[in-house]
């Protein structure tokens, strides 16, 4: 009987981890924090350490000082008291340690003799001595303003004897996770993934519209480098194949005096040659950024326990600082933290005043009380507050996985991100750390607040979205993109949409403005690629019905008919651009890599439909089609595309 | 120097700030292993012990030294344990009104939950009371103390304990079986 409770005590004993000294720290100086904070409205009335030091007269006077300004009806008892306390070798004794006593008749009406008297009681006396030789009683406010977050760490330490201080217990953590152990698989956490299945093929007599909204994130991407990074395959359902093609900017025909210009490109399949891939690029214009209008942008930033390792909260402060440099004077920042220390940390500052910012993002530090909550309601009203007529104004949530932003109900949250970006506030989600991620909770918060969720792991990748890319990530030029095609079945038997799995629309909601759909930020390239096959193809997968001969509209060479809407920010209403597919519609100058990653992306999800085609098919097309790559993320694809190969070999 | 937890604690009720900081690093180790005991993640015990950090030092004016420091500490981690276990049915009830994302994240959490070994298992798969009272006992309470911090009987305890025997001995046939 005993032996399974005896299991589970060696069991129990075995498993349980060590506390993470990093967090510790941080807690042990949370903790230390709020009893400061708790002392502050006493420490003016307890005792300084010269204390016993200070001549008889000065005590009485003190006393007296203090009782005048009492109520006139206790001022005779009082006078009395000090009668007591001055003449008798008792009270004597009261003004002279070591013999205090803790109660007096005659302090009873004032309160800092008796404070006195509590804290020099023989209790902490005994114990604390060797503790407090150093301890310096500065005013509680002083402490308060001059806290930094290093201080109170090293306060922490100093007083407390814990081992290392917490900036080295930080650069230490910072080494393990830079090598982390490659056996350590992230399955076993709390990760949750957006995905759907694959797009099935489709048969074009049957159904021949495809339906979907177009997507800027590019998360899917830098969760898979993080995996193939430490030595693992991505889980199947990370991948988000559009995702992975739009995280690369391309270069297509720029847009000549509208928002953006839709360019459709033909060609062969690399990994089949008997079907052909539609290419669709979507290259959005680049405003005047001379000429922008003022940002205003609310950080809303989750402080809570998790967010307390190098990858995490110390990685948002130096990609903050980096986006901080893109701003400019006119341009506002407000800071709202949740989960840990609740509450507005920077009121809207302009970015002008950079010391401001940068100390009251130094200062955020994983920790406080657990009580507000309510930080997407004030990072709302901070936004609200900061709106003037003709500025762009976003909420940046920054979080890794914690999402109790205020609001419990997942259909409430929901409906108020929408309401909020109906009047005009978007949100964009960052991730960071690995873990706990909630992939899916991020993809629905930031689709809810037409603003982009992408995945921050590396300083490079704040340098990507918060810098190189950051006027379309802030400034959006069109709102509800939908793409709809129809496919002309007497040129094209079947096909099939590569990814966009969690974007797919109903196609009566194309035409009806009230769906919500993906938008296009300034400067933004969308692509997104059909496989078709022909009719007639030795790579049609499926017989025609014996009974059901295929309509011919008479519509000459077209494989099909593209139609996408788009709604200018802010507006109601509709636009519609058609453009007809051709089969001799020429390759777009960068569809050579895009098809690259897309069978890249298709190869991780193990699709079916890409046989014969290895990752070193993926490597070599990737490599002869990467062009200039000024930034080097292609190069970085390329590298991945390689560890991936190696990977799967295992 | 070798000041009991017990008095410790009174100094940093009247307000000892060096007092506290000592009590708090000798006593934090303590109270991260319930913590993880209690939760069963790595992950909700560093929450969990953050959320008794940053209370800690307004219950402990609360203080008087009626008790054990360390039994009452203990009755406020679990104490605190519930209250975060509210929260999240709180949260999940709410959450079955969600679109599917939301569901699928927590039926994915849960079956992640369930991948460990026996022992997550064979805790996890016990009522909350059972399983705050073995955690106690577990870390070599006796059925008083732990009765004392979970405001039960010592004989209540007692009969969670054989309770809990039951489930596991269940639990090991139904493995031998496998």
């Amino acid at each position: 009987m005993t032996d399974d409770l005896n299991d589970l005590k060696q069991a129990l004993n075995a498993a349980t981890p060590d506390a993470d000294p990093a967090t510790k720290a941080a807690h042990l100086a949370l903790a230390q924090k709020n009893f400061d904070d708790l002392q502050g409205s006493r420490d003016g009335a307890r005792p300084i350490s010269s204390r016993p030091n200070r001549g008889f007269w000065t005590g009485a006077r003190k006393m007296l000082n203090s009782l005048t300004s009492r109520a006139a009806l206790t001022a005779t008892t009082a006078v009395v008291a000090v009668g007591f306390v001055m003449l008798t070798p008792m009270g004597n004794g009261l003004l002279h340690p070591p013999k205090p006593m803790r109660t007096e008749p005659g302090v009873v009406s004032a309160p800092e003799p008796v404070e006195l008297a509590r804290d020099e009681s023989p209790k902490s006396d005994g114990l604390a001595s060797g503790l407090t030789q150093e301890r310096t009683r500065e005013p509680a406010s002083d402490l308060a303003d001059a806290r930094s977050q290093g201080k109170v760490e090293n306060e922490a330490d100093a007083v407390s004897g814990l081992a290392a201080p917490a900036e080295q217990a930080f650069s230490t953590m910072a080494e393990q996770i830079i090598e982390p152990p490659m056996a350590l698989p992230y399955e076993g956490d709390s990760e949750a993934y957006a995905n759907e299945a694959a797009n099935p093929l489709q048969i074009t007599a049957e159904s021949p519209v495809s339906t979907f909204s177009i997507d800027v994130d590019t998360a899917s991407y830098s969760v898979i480098r993080n995996s193939l990074m430490n030595g693992q395959m991505p889980n199947p359902d990370a991948v988000r194949i559009e995702e992975m093609i739009n995280y690369f900017p391309y270069d297509y025909p720029a847009p000549v005096g509208a928002a953006f210009q839709p360019t459709v490109s033909v060609s062969t399949t690399p990994w089949n040659p008997d079907t052909r891939l539609v290419h669709i690029g979507i290259q959005g214009a680049m405003p005047d950024m001379e000429n922008r209008p003022p940002l205003n942008l609310v950080f809303l930033i989750d402080t809570s326990g998790s967010m307390n390792q190098p990858n995490k909260l110390p990685l948002l402060k130096q990609s903050f600082r980096l986006l901080l440099g893109q701003l400019r004077p006119l341009d506002q920042v407000s800071i709202v933290t949740y989960a840990g220390s609740a509450g507005q940390v920077l009121a809207p500052t302009n970015a002008s005043e950079r010391g401001t910012i940068l100390n009251a993002l130094e200062q955020l530090q994983s920790g406080g009380s657990t009580a507000g909550q309510a930080g997407l309601q004030q990072a709302y009203a901070a936004a609200a507050a900061m709106t003037e007529e003709g500025e762009v104004t976003r909420v940046i949530l920054a979080t890794d996985g914690d999402f109790n932003v205020g609001i419990s109900d997942p259909e409430a949250l929901k409906a108020y991100i929408a309401d909020k970006r109906d009047s005009g506030t978007y949100l964009s989600v960052l991730g960071f750390g690995r873990g706990n991620l909630d992939d899916a909770t991020m993809q629905a918060l930031a689709q809810n607040g037409n603003g982009q969720a992408a995945y921050i792991d590396t300083l490079a990748e704040a340098q990507k979205v918060l810098v190189d890319q950051l006027t379309g990530a802030l400034f959006p030029i069109a709102d509800d993109v939908k793409i709809q095609v129809e496919f002309n079945p007497a040129q094209i038997a079947e096909y099939r949409l590569i990814g966009y799995e969690t974007r797919a629309l109903r196609r009566e909601d194309f035409n009806n403005d009230a769906v919500d759909a993906g938008d296009i930020g300034a400067g933004h390239t969308v692509t997104a690629l059909y496989e078709v096959t022909p009719v007639g193809s030795p790579a049609q997968l499926s017989t025609p019905l014996r009974y059901q001969p295929a309509e011919t509209a008479d519509t000459g060479d077209e494989l099909g008919f593209l139609a996408l809407r788009y709604k200018a920010p802010g507006a109601s209403t509709s636009r519609l651009i058609e453009v007809p597919i051709m089969a001799d519609m020429a390759p777009l100058p960068d569809a050579g890599f895009a098809t690259a990653i897309a069978g890249f992306g298709q190869l991780l999800r193990g699709s079916d439909y890409v046989t014969n085609w290895s990752y070193q098919d993926a490597i070599a097309l990737a490599n002869r089609t990467k062009g200039d790559d000024p930034y080097g993320y292609r190069a970085e694809a390329i590298q991945l595309m390689r560890l991936a190969a190696s990977l799967s070999e295992n | 120097m070798d000041a009991s937890d017990t008095d410790l604690a009174m100094a940093a009720a009247g307000g000892d700030v060096a007092a506290f900081s000592t009590l708090m690093s000798r006593c934090y180790d303590t109270l991260y292993r319930l913590a993880f005991r209690l939760t069963g993640s790595q992950h909700e015990a560093e929450d969990l012990t953050q959320d008794i950090c940053a209370a800690l030092p307004a219950k402990l004016q609360a203080y008087r030294g009626e008790a054990q420091f360390t039994t009452w500490l203990y009755r406020v981690a679990v104490n605190a344990a519930h209250d975060r276990r509210r929260r999240a049915a709180t949260h999940m009830r709410a959450a079955t009104g969600w679109g599917d994302w939301e569901q699928n994240r927590q039926a994915a959490n849960s079956e992640a939950a369930e991948q460990v070994n026996w022992l997550n298992r064979a805790m996890g798969h016990l009522p909350d009371d059972l399983r705050d009272t073995l955690a106690l006992v577990l870390d070599d309470m006796t059925h008083r103390e732990a009765g004392g911090i979970l405001g039960v009987s010592e004989g209540t305890v007692s009969w969670r304990i054989s309770e809990a025997r039951k489930h596991l001995r269940i639990l090991r046939e139904k493995e031998d079986q496998i």
